[in-house]
């Protein structure tokens, strides 16, 4: 039974020190920026956080970072030419992290989500990111073992969810939101507005309501993201 | 559009950025549905014929990419893979992380234009990090897309700016993905790599723009196949 929440902190209920974390968004595109907010103000630390990016500028993700509360970080694209806080811990070997390619990264999130022990892709054979990982030639091509990625907690933004938690997203915000939704203990969702169920058409319906756990309508703007890289 | 077409008769100079971007785009096949690497072959979709049928995928989660908005219709959540502001064409569609690299992966985008450090003969290709020990590292999709099209090509200059060729015997840097790239448009000459080498191991030249054979192979500092 899904929990519709009136605040970002009532949503976001209890996380643990040393849980990990998901955080959906490609930049800020789909950040659920409210939550990610909240989990600073909790002061949750030792987290592990997996997230596509480690943060633009002096966003909530950025300053979790800054102020030394995730001890893991597992992500595809950390550096940006506003990252300054991801690389200042970085070079100072305050965080570790775990680089993966970005369709690894989702497909690992939608293997734990669906059950899936591991899987074999060619994505990153022969590379860096593959060194000391299993492999196999499977019809002629060679592959890399690769195991899923689940959390504790998942924050996902989406445009707009119903009060069973059915979530709908919109445009290119919609990124890692689906994916993540499946694969945590507990799922927060951040949406425009909640509707009554009945009023989101099911055939439109992206993320069913069995995989959120809380749902909380805010009013959330997202900073045009035209000088990244 | 520039005012030479490369298309029309031989060079007497390399290619500038747009006349590259005009030769990449003269090779895809109308109906083709194609990735374009973010930087230098982003250009591509500027030379794409108008009724092409040309489908443009950006790995975030959208077929149907149109080209940047005016200002005023500037959508945060509706960017390209570099997070730049891009527009939704009739028939767009959005889809999932997942989604969108089973689609790359498992073949069904027909071409991946991507920029390169450097590309062997083999068809090896090193894009995502130049090995400086400090560097902050970042991949995004850059492994998935060297592998997971039906045809990748890469859209380069010849030489870094400090004059190392970029196409070489192998690669030093850390590497992409192997034997992935068939084909590097560069800006002074197309040249056929991994699938499309000769019976020697021999990268073959294609297109020349400028530059005579011999030059091409001094230059690079490799035995080319092709007309010579």
């Amino acid at each position: 039974m899904t929990r519709v929440a009136g605040t970002a902190e009532e949503a976001l209920g209890d996380v643990p020190d040393g849980a990990t974390v998901m955080i959906g968004g490609f930049g800020p595109a789909g950040q659920p920026v409210e939550l990610v907010e909240a989990l600073l103000a909790s002061g949750a630390g030792d987290l592990v956080v997996v997230s596509n990016n480690a943060g633009n500028g002096d966003d909530a993700l950025a300053r979790l970072v800054r102020d030394g509360r995730v001890r893991r970080i597992v992500c595809s694209f950390p550096r940006q030419v506003d990252s300054w806080h991801f690389d200042a811990a970085f070079r100072a070997g305050r965080i570790e992290l775990e680089l993966v390619p970005q369709g690894n990264l989702a497909e690992r999130i939608r293997a734990a989500g669906a059950g899936i022990g591991a899987f074999f892709t060619p994505t990153g054979y022969g590379t860096p990111l593959a060194e000391g990982k299993e492999t196999r030639v499977l019809d002629g091509v060679p592959m890399v073992l690769e195991t899923p990625i689940r959390a504790d907690v998942a924050l996902v933004k989406a445009h707009r969810a119903d009060t069973v938690g059915n979530l709908v997203y919109r445009r290119t915000a919609r990124n890692f939101g689906p994916v993540m939704a499946t694969a945590a203990g507990r799922t927060v969702a951040q949406v425009r507005d909640v509707v009554p169920a009945g009023a989101l058409d099911p055939e439109a319906v992206v993320t069913p309501g069995i995989y959120v756990e809380a749902v909380v309508a805010l009013d959330s703007t997202t900073a045009v993201a035209g000088a990244t890289a | 559009m520039t005012a030479h077409d490369p298309l029309t008769g031989p060079l007497t100079s390399p290619l500038t950025r747009e006349q590259l971007a005009a030769r990449v785009a003269a090779d895809i096949a109308p109906g083709s549905y194609v990735n374009l690497g973010i930087g230098l072959p982003t250009l591509v979709g500027d030379h794409l014929p108008p009724g092409s049928g040309v489908t443009l995928h950006t790995e975030n989660g959208m077929l149907g990419m149109g080209p940047a908005p005016a200002p005023e219709d500037v959508d945060p959540e509706l960017v390209n893979a570099g997070k730049v502001p891009v527009t939704e064409l009739p028939g767009a569609s959005y889809f999932h992380q997942a989604d969108s690299f089973a689609m790359m992966r498992g073949g069904h985008i027909d071409v991946c234009v991507l920029g390169a450090f450097q590309v062997s003969a083999g068809g090896d290709l090193a894009n995502w990090s130049t090995g400086a020990p400090d560097a902050i590292p970042a991949v995004g999709g850059a492994m998935d897309l060297a592998v997971g099209a039906r045809r990748t090509v890469v859209m380069m200059t010849l030489l870094a700016k400090d004059g190392a060729p970029k196409l070489v015997e192998e690669c030093t840097l850390p590497l992409t993905g192997v034997g992935c790239v068939s084909r590097v448009y560069a800006d002074r000459a197309v040249i056929d790599v991994g699938p499309g080498r000769d019976a020697h191991g021999r990268a073959v030249v294609v297109e020349r723009f400028g530059v005579g054979h011999a030059e091409l192979e001094d230059l690079l500092g490799l035995t080319l196949g092709g007309e010579g």
